[in-house]
């Protein structure tokens, strides 16, 4: 690993000032759990690292009926995985940390940084995707931006020179819907080889989709939002036959990569598999009784 | 680039530290060379084993994942501070009783990670156990062993209060 120069502002004033003075490569850290092993192999190599692990203020889980949660950019992925009113509002959060890489790594790393990282195989970004998040910046102004268009390329994102998250903001879920995760893992805690995150709302009359967001991990350089087959879904009382539609769109769709995990069509195949039992379950989870 | 020495202050088994370090350096490198603790085991250096697990204000967590500065503030338990004087932790005194340690190499983090778990829940049962050492490695598979050993120190301390 390079040298370099490290501050610990305190304040999230005090973190954008600094950002805006130091000139260089300028990296912002939380946990540093993904940035570290970037580091460490040196394709990253910061002149100056702005650790904001300290600002004590953007440490917070918060939920109201009418606003829906809040999560500090500094919540660690264990506090939101542990949160009680995450396990009885956003389930789906709990669940996905709980096959988030391991305890240690939890127990450090951050729901921020996860998010700025920019990973296409992280498990966050999607699910706030479906999940309808925002992310709230702070740089010379406060800006919000929607969850699906902070990622612009792989490990690129919308976050200026003098930004850094601070919230992410999610919406609270209507009745009659349901929400699901899961990815393709060798191991539990792997980072997925392909992953889906699924948010559906059924009407409980009639049975039929009203709204449905689909989310792809690892298929290309971004979280893919499979938009065409979530057209396929709208409107109709789904089944078997219109999962298996979807799912084929999709993974027509996405461009994967082939690495030693899997080849290109492997995840091409992984993608529809995937798109199918995550949306089988959040079906099921939109028309259980309460 | 010669980067600026910083000020680190904290607390490593129990004993309050200080000390200047290069910011780069990784909290491993503190405990191991600065301070002489080579009790916590220097293994894959990428945050795959588990074998350099300490506790972080009582929580598990990977030192060679961590830069040391930030650290400032903070308390670290490492292998060698688990013990009280001669008398080993339930937890180690189990693992020894029970046969769990082989080559030994994974067995710091092990104990560790089984220390962090008990503390957080004292009443952690097979499941959660599991769970807890989901992030150490055993080269020799000795993983039913620990699980076994941990489960009786649990109920070891829980009987002691």
């Amino acid at each position: 690993m390079k040298d370099f120069n490290y501050s610990a502002p305190k304040t999230v004033k005090e973190a954008i000032s600094l950002l805006t003075s130091l000139e260089g490569d300028v990296k912002v850290m939380c946990g540093g759990q993904s940035m570290l092993v970037l580091m460490k192999q040196n394709m990253i190599s910061p002149d100056h690292i702005v650790d904001i692990k300290g600002i004590s203020e953007l440490s917070y889980i918060k939920y109201t009926d009418n606003e829906g949660l809040r999560i500090g950019a500094l919540a660690t992925h264990s506090e939101v995985e542990k949160s009680t009113v995450v396990r009885e509002k956003y389930p789906v959060l709990a669940e996905m940390e709980d096959n988030l890489a391991v305890v240690q790594t939890r127990n450090w790393g951050t729901i921020g940084g996860n998010v700025c990282h920019g990973d296409s195989a992280a498990d966050a970004p999607a699910v706030f995707i479906v999940l309808n998040g925002k992310y709230k910046l702070m740089g010379k102004k406060e800006r919000i931006v929607d969850a699906e268009d902070f990622y612009k390329d792989l490990f690129e994102v919308d976050l200026m020179d003098d930004e850094i998250l601070c919230e992410v903001q999610i919406p609270p879920l209507p009745v009659n819907s349901g929400v699901a995760q899961d990815k393709l893992m060798v191991q539990k805690g792997d980072m997925g080889i392909v992953g889906a995150a699924v948010y559906m709302k059924v009407n409980p009359s009639t049975g039929v989709c009203e709204d449905v967001r689909i989310a792809l991990t690892n298929v290309g350089p971004v979280p893919f939002r499979a938009k065409n087959s979530e057209k396929v879904l709208i409107g109709k009382v789904v089944d078997e036959k219109l999962m298996e539609e979807a799912g084929q769109i999709a993974s027509q769709e996405v461009s994967p990569p082939s690495d030693v995990h899997g080849s290109e069509d492997y995840r091409r195949d992984m993608a529809r598999v995937f798109l199918k039992r995550v949306t089988a379950k959040a079906l099921q989870r939109a028309t259980q009784k309460k | 680039m010669n980067s600026e020495l910083k000020d680190l202050k904290f607390k490593v088994n129990g004993k309050d530290v200080e000390l200047k370090v290069k910011p780069k350096m990784l909290l491993i490198d503190v405990l191991r060379d600065e301070l002489k603790l080579t009790g916590t085991r220097q293994s894959c250096e990428v945050s795959a084993c588990g074998a350099c697990t300490v506790n972080i204000d009582g929580k598990a967590a990977r030192a060679c994942s961590i830069l040391a500065i930030q650290l400032n503030g903070h308390e670290v338990v490492t292998i060698e501070g688990v013990a009280e004087g001669n008398k080993l932790h339930p937890i180690q005194d189990a693992m020894v009783k029970h046969g769990a340690i082989e080559c030994g190499w994974c067995t710091s983090g092990m104990v560790m990670s089984a220390r962090a778990l008990l503390f957080e829940n004292p009443k952690a049962g097979r499941e959660d156990i599991k769970r807890a050492l989901q992030g150490n490695l055993c080269a020799d598979s000795g993983y039913v062993k620990y699980v076994e050993a941990i489960e009786m120190a649990a109920e070891e301390m829980r009987s002691d209060k």
